[in-house]
């Protein structure tokens, strides 16, 4: 059993690169792997360039923010944070001078005493990442560490942490599950799937142009929607393409697309296509590569700025994200636009986005 | 009767219980330590005498000066040696088992299986052996064994004590640049500070308390004070005075260390170690 198999990765100095996956996709595992706390059985590891493969951890120069903390009980917060400059003979007054900076740059400094029992879950982890920072590695890991706080103390770490990354301007790879946390951090993201990279890029990259059917529904919440269709000609007989639904609607393709699909014509595919690309259709002509489909209403969820509505397109329930007053009541029916410019194609046979 | 009458006489009644118990516990140790300062008539004396009319330490006096309290001291230090041995030694094993996997699943259960050998079923071999090294009646054969019986039992429990430790603790300190001896000295043993003292508790009481052992690999040099006792029962008469004395002089380490390890015996320190 590998955890991992076949990963070619490169990743930039200076860069925020997120490892992004479900849990079991082994992204904490290649980040271990980098790390040296697991051994690997075949293939090389480089760090600036060094081969690391038979360094231990601690010769590799990295620092690693866990998703547990790992801080030590009976040790002071001060403690905690010196406690790698301690490792390799820091002077005392260049110790104090870093922790103290840290402590400042994370807002610590009035706990630098307290144990860490004595503080809350976004404290500790503040702690946990003063220690790395003050480390001055050349690579820097975290491994989950936003699991564990609620809600609203993630949402402001994250700005936290992607502040201090441009402060620093350090190498970060950066473990989750969360693809929104990927998506707001990262400047590059690495979609892992059973051990494999599935695809890696820039956010938008991905989330714009995803390869396969997977990334598409792992980007973007709420998620992709995906419509079983029929890729047929266009009713006028010409070089039109247009995808018909379940229920015998048809939404045609732009002109544009048409050499693209061509091969394709006469096979099943699935439509996929993000919420915010199904909007109330506005009286009158639409644009180009907007096309008309009636829907009715089966479920309302408005949020404030947007209301999310699940309408049924064929067969399928999908969610339109329309403005906040669009979305008529539940049983109605009502005109969606949708951006045919904008939706993506899959193979159902491989899943691979044509 | 009122609320508040009730719950003050239930508060008096267990008073009066725990009161009890306990004196039905420490009435054995009062009585010990009261026979020590007694003089001969007052031991036999009947009814008994409850506090004897003069403390008198005649009986220490005695003891110390025909040598017979050196017997503590080699129970101190044979104890005290073993029990610092088998706790290093055995506790580097328990780590290696625990974080290395060394003997796979079945080597730890090998290990807690030697402890359940019965003692007599191999003193006999041992004694035989002894002779052959010529390890009878030394500190070294000694120590030798209450370390070898001690071991298991420390590896079992440090096992388990480093098993409960968050291994992210461990690994943070291996990127932060320590080796394996420096997370072993900085991490593992504060975090399983009263594990380590519990099992060195038990494993020097093991050790103070063992009788059998003592008795035949040991002959006049290092007899320990649990056979320096038996030689006060005599055909003719039992020497109560210097039974009693020499047992409280027994006695009175253990109190000691009990007394000065209490904390670590009930503390447990690796609370909020690791959130979640």
């Amino acid at each position: 059993m590998h955890a991992v198999r076949g990963i070619d990765l490169e990743i930039p100095a200076g860069e925020f690169t997120a490892l992004v996956g479900q849990s079991g996709c082994g992204k904490s595992t290649l980040l271990r792997c980098i790390a040296g706390l697991e051994d690997i059985d075949a293939g090389d590891i480089t760090i600036g360039g060094e081969l690391v493969n038979d360094l231990a951890p601690r010769e590799r120069d990295i620092a690693m923010v866990f998703q547990n903390y790992a801080l030590y009980p009976y040790m002071t917060v001060y403690d905690n944070i010196a406690f790698g400059l301690r490792a390799r003979k820091t002077a005392q007054a260049e110790i104090d001078s870093k922790v103290q900076a840290a402590a400042k740059m994370l807002a610590i400094a009035h706990l630098l005493t307290r144990h860490p029992r004595q503080l809350s879950g976004g404290q500790l982890q503040r702690v946990a990442i003063g220690r790395a920072i003050v480390r001055n590695a050349r690579l820097y890991l975290f491994d989950e560490p936003l699991s564990n706080l609620d809600a609203q103390l993630r949402d402001e770490m994250r700005g936290e942490i992607k502040r201090l990354h441009q402060e620093l301007g350090k190498t970060m790879i950066y473990v989750t599950h969360d693809q929104i946390e990927a998506m707001t951090m990262a400047d590059r993201i690495v979609l892992m799937r059973d051990g494999r990279v599935e695809q890696q890029g820039a956010p938008l990259d991905l989330y714009e142009r995803p390869a396969t059917r997977y990334v598409a529904g792992f980007l973007g919440s709420p998620a992709m929607n995906f419509v079983e269709t029929q890729l047929i000609g266009a009713s006028d007989g010409g070089a039109g393409l247009a995808l018909r639904l379940a229920d015998g609607g048809l939404l045609g393709l732009p002109g544009a697309q048409a050499a693209r699909y061509a091969p394709y014509r006469d096979r099943a595919l699935i439509l996929g296509v993000r919420p915010e690309h199904l909007s109330r259709a506005p009286g009158g002509a639409l644009r180009a590569g907007l096309v008309r489909q009636s829907a009715t209403i089966a479920l309302v969820q408005p949020t404030g700025s947007r209301t999310f509505a699940t309408v049924m397109l064929g067969d399928t329930a999908a969610v339109a994200e329309l403005q906040a007053h669009d979305a008529a009541r539940v049983h109605e029916s009502i005109d969606l636009a949708i951006d045919m410019n904008r939706v993506i194609l899959i193979d159902p046979q491989t899943d691979q986005v044509i | 009767m009122t609320l508040r009458q009730r719950r003050r006489l239930r508060l008096a009644l267990r008073w009066v219980a725990a009161l009890l118990v306990t004196a039905v516990f420490v009435f054995p140790i009062y009585w010990l330590f009261m026979m020590s300062f007694k003089r001969a008539d007052e031991i036999y004396a009947y009814p008994p005498v409850w506090w004897p009319a003069n403390l008198q330490l005649d009986t220490y006096r005695v003891l110390f000066k025909d040598g017979d309290a050196k017997a503590v001291w080699n129970s101190l230090v044979t104890a005290s040696v073993s029990t610092v041995a088998a706790m290093f030694l055995g506790t580097l094993c328990a780590y290696s088992l625990a974080r290395f996997r060394t003997g796979g699943s079945t080597l730890a259960n090998w290990i807690i299986s030697q402890r359940m050998v019965p003692p007599i079923a191999v003193v006999f071999p041992i004694f035989l052996l002894y002779v052959w090294f010529r390890w009878v009646d030394t500190y070294f054969g000694l120590i030798l064994l209450y370390t070898a019986f001690n071991l298991p039992y420390v590896i079992w429990m440090m096992r388990g004590y480093i098993l409960d430790i968050p291994i992210a603790l461990e690994q943070a300190a291996l990127v932060d640049g320590y080796s394996r001896w420096q997370v072993l000295w900085k991490v593992v043993f504060p975090m399983c500070r009263a594990g380590l003292f519990a099992t060195a508790v038990f494993t020097f009481v093991f050790a103070w308390n063992d009788f059998l052992f003592a008795l035949v690999l040991t002959r006049t040099e290092v007899t320990t004070y649990t056979v320096q006792v038996t030689h006060y029962f005599g055909g003719q008469s039992n020497f109560w005075g210097k039974i009693s004395a020499m047992s409280v002089l027994g006695t009175l380490p253990i109190f000691i260390v009990v007394g000065f390890m209490q904390r670590y015996l009930v503390r447990g320190i690796s609370l909020g170690a690791v959130k979640g």
